[in-house]
């Protein structure tokens, strides 16, 4: 068991150093010199040279990059090159942000995706089946980002019942109720993959399950359908689990254009606004995080797994 | 859009002669092609796609009007005016030539990278399983280092790094399909290595290569091909996504994506004409996913 995590830990390091070198090379191979952003284009020579000694992209690449790396790895992330402010300060509110929509969109995607895909898997074949598998499909083919449209044109433009943009009324509203109003729209679209792809997964595991000759020995001991059905859940939970994990870190790094929709100040809306301003550290830094979430994700479900399943162990 | 979900490969060991319909014996393709001629969603869901990717290539001769000339005038008009069955955007162009125009780079951007993602993913997950040892452990290391971004945020850090324009677009795409076909196609390899006819052809002198192209790449393609036609769905929704986003197709092109950004602005003057792109997208997405489920149940591939 430990021998496997301690493996597993290690080979997630040279992950994340790739992950690093990914990171730094995009934005360095890039077109375009980060100087231009931070500077009026007719600055004078002798300003573009001390700027760019004292940023130390002077330097060659690989030096660049291990210098960037020790500081990234205390958490050092410099200052926004269009704010001015630490990188560190800003991500984190965004990522806080980001967070609580992702959060929210996993509980109902997930509770949706195993209650559809469990109720269609006891149905298979009949028309409670086709509708659920129909929604499922639906859901891993609609552009999230259409739907958030679609949603604000329905409840706030022709409804007007919830707001369509931001995460807190301008009247300067504090209250719950009023963050809640702002969480349901893009929550709702930002919900719809995960469920579809939870519903298909579930309902294949359940039906798999269902197959099996276990699950005729406890018909024929004449046990109870509901002590049934709790035995083929825990059976086809460990697969819908996993999945499970990384659609959470789908969430979290695929939410950039529901955030850009509704103007929701998390990391993807300061994603997407650090690439028009072609603002470097800030860019880097919400990949990175971003990244290292989900590889850190990937290891606690691969753990997970482990311990639910421990033939994983040997491989 | 939904994000790419690795698939397990079960590999099904093909008899030559299987039994169809009525006992009849039949080869596997004949039995593929039956299973598939009898299966209406499937076929409703290619009758789709034949129709946009035909309308797309013959925008020129069925639009109606010019695609980048508009008129003041007639600007954001609704559905079902007349002379502008689908309204007109937000400057005045009409709405169902720039949709039949938009699938043109919609259809590109979405298809091309899936495509040489095919290509790239095959050959080096062909590479990695047939050899193993090294070499496999080397592709394979460096494919996981792509894996630990989320699909989306990796597109979009590449096109942000590259910039915007539909070459870019297809470059970051190509990029982020490649990991999931070269471990698909890595672990099918792997799994058809160990069939005893490949033995017979190791024992019988055949060569490396000759071996992958005789024994290897026909087995292995059918399930790859499945994925493939999944990952276009995908494709199709994240390539509009760039664009959305203002990192894909620029102005004045018409694409689905870039019309969605664009008329977003205009949902309080006109409430659904912007609603519009989103459904092309959406059923081209639609009808890849009801297509490659069809497609895996005909070929009897479990993804």
């Amino acid at each position: 068991m430990w021998s496997y995590i301690v493996r597993r830990l290690l080979l997630g390091i040279p992950t994340l150093l790739g992950v690093t070198i990914i990171i730094f090379g995009l934005l360095h191979l890039a077109p375009g010199d980060p100087i231009n952003a931070m500077l009026p284009p007719d600055a004078p020579q002798e300003v573009v040279q001390m700027i760019r000694e004292q940023m130390g992209f002077n330097k060659p690449l690989p030096v660049q990059y291990w210098r960037w790396l020790k500081r990234v790895a205390v958490g050092d992330f410099g200052n926004s090159i269009a704010t001015r402010r630490p990188v560190l300060s800003d991500l984190r509110e965004a990522l806080g942000n980001t967070f609580m929509l992702a959060i929210s969109a996993a509980c109902l995607g997930f509770t949706l995706g195993v209650g559809l895909g469990t109720t269609a898997a006891f149905a298979q074949g009949g028309w409670l089946d086709k509708v659920a598998s129909a929604t499922a499909i639906a859901g891993v083919s609609l552009p999230h980002y259409w739907v958030a449209i679609l949603l604000i044109i329905i409840f706030s433009v022709e409804l007007n019942w919830l707001p369509a943009m931001g995460i807190r009324s301008t009247s300067g509203a504090t209250s719950a109720w009023d963050l809640a109003q702002h969480m349901i729209l893009p929550t709702v679209a930002l919900s719809l993959i995960p469920m579809g792809v939870i519903m298909r997964m579930t309902r294949s595991s359940v039906l798999e399950i269902l197959s099996q000759e276990f699950v005729m020995t406890l018909r024929a001991k004449g046990l109870w359908s509901r002590t049934i059905t709790r035995h083929v859940v825990k059976n086809a939970a460990p697969p819908v689990l996993t999945l499970m994990g990384l659609q959470f870190g789908y969430l979290l790094g695929g939410s950039v254009l529901v955030e850009t929709v509704f103007s929701w100040p998390g990391s993807g809306f300061l994603l997407n606004l650090s690439i028009f301003q072609r603002d470097v550290p800030v860019l880097q830094g919400v990949i990175l995080v971003l990244a290292a979430f989900f590889v850190i994700l990937n290891l606690c479900v691969d753990i997970l797994h482990s311990v639910i399943d421990p033939r994983i162990r040997r491989t | 859009m939904a994000d790419i979900v690795l698939p397990e490969y079960a590999p099904n060991v093909t008899p030559d002669l299987l039994e169809g319909p009525a006992g009849r014996p039949m080869s596997y393709w004949q039995l593929v092609g039956w299973r598939l001629r009898r299966d209406k969603v499937t076929l409703a869901a290619a009758g789709v796609i034949l129709l946009i990717v035909s309308s797309a290539v013959l925008a020129p001769y069925l639009a109606p009007y010019d695609p980048f000339q508009g008129s003041i005038r007639l600007r954001l008009a609704r559905i079902g005016s007349a002379g502008h069955l689908l309204g007109t955007d937000e400057q005045g162009r009409d709405m169902f030539t720039r949709l039949l125009y938009g699938g043109r780079m919609s259809l590109v951007a979405g298809v091309t990278p899936v495509f040489i993602a095919l290509l790239t993913g095959s050959t080096l997950g062909i590479i990695a399983g047939y050899l193993g040892g090294r070499v496999n452990m080397l592709i394979m290391r460096l494919m996981d280092i792509f894996y630990a971004f989320p699909s989306v945020l990796l597109a979009i850090a590449i096109s942000g790094a590259l910039g915007a324009g539909l070459g870019n677009t297809i470059i970051a795409l190509s990029i982020v399909f490649t990991p999931p076909i070269t471990r698909l196609a890595e672990s099918v390899t792997t799994q058809v290595r160990a069939w005893e006819f490949m033995e017979a052809a190791r024992a019988s002198g055949a060569g490396t290569l000759a071996i992958i192209r005789h024994q290897m790449i026909a087995n292995v393609l059918g399930p790859i091909f499945v994925y493939a036609t999944t990952l276009v769905s995908v494709s199709v929704i994240i390539a509009s996504g760039l664009s959305f986003l203002g990192l894909g197709v620029s102005p004045p092109h018409a694409e689905w994506g870039l019309m969605l950004n664009t008329l977003r602005q205009s949902i309080y003057v006109n409430t659904w004409v912007p609603a519009l792109p989103g459904v092309m997208i959406f059923l081209t997405s639609m009808a890849f996913n009801l297509l490659s489920d069809g497609l895996r149940d005909a070929m009897d591939v479990r993804l």
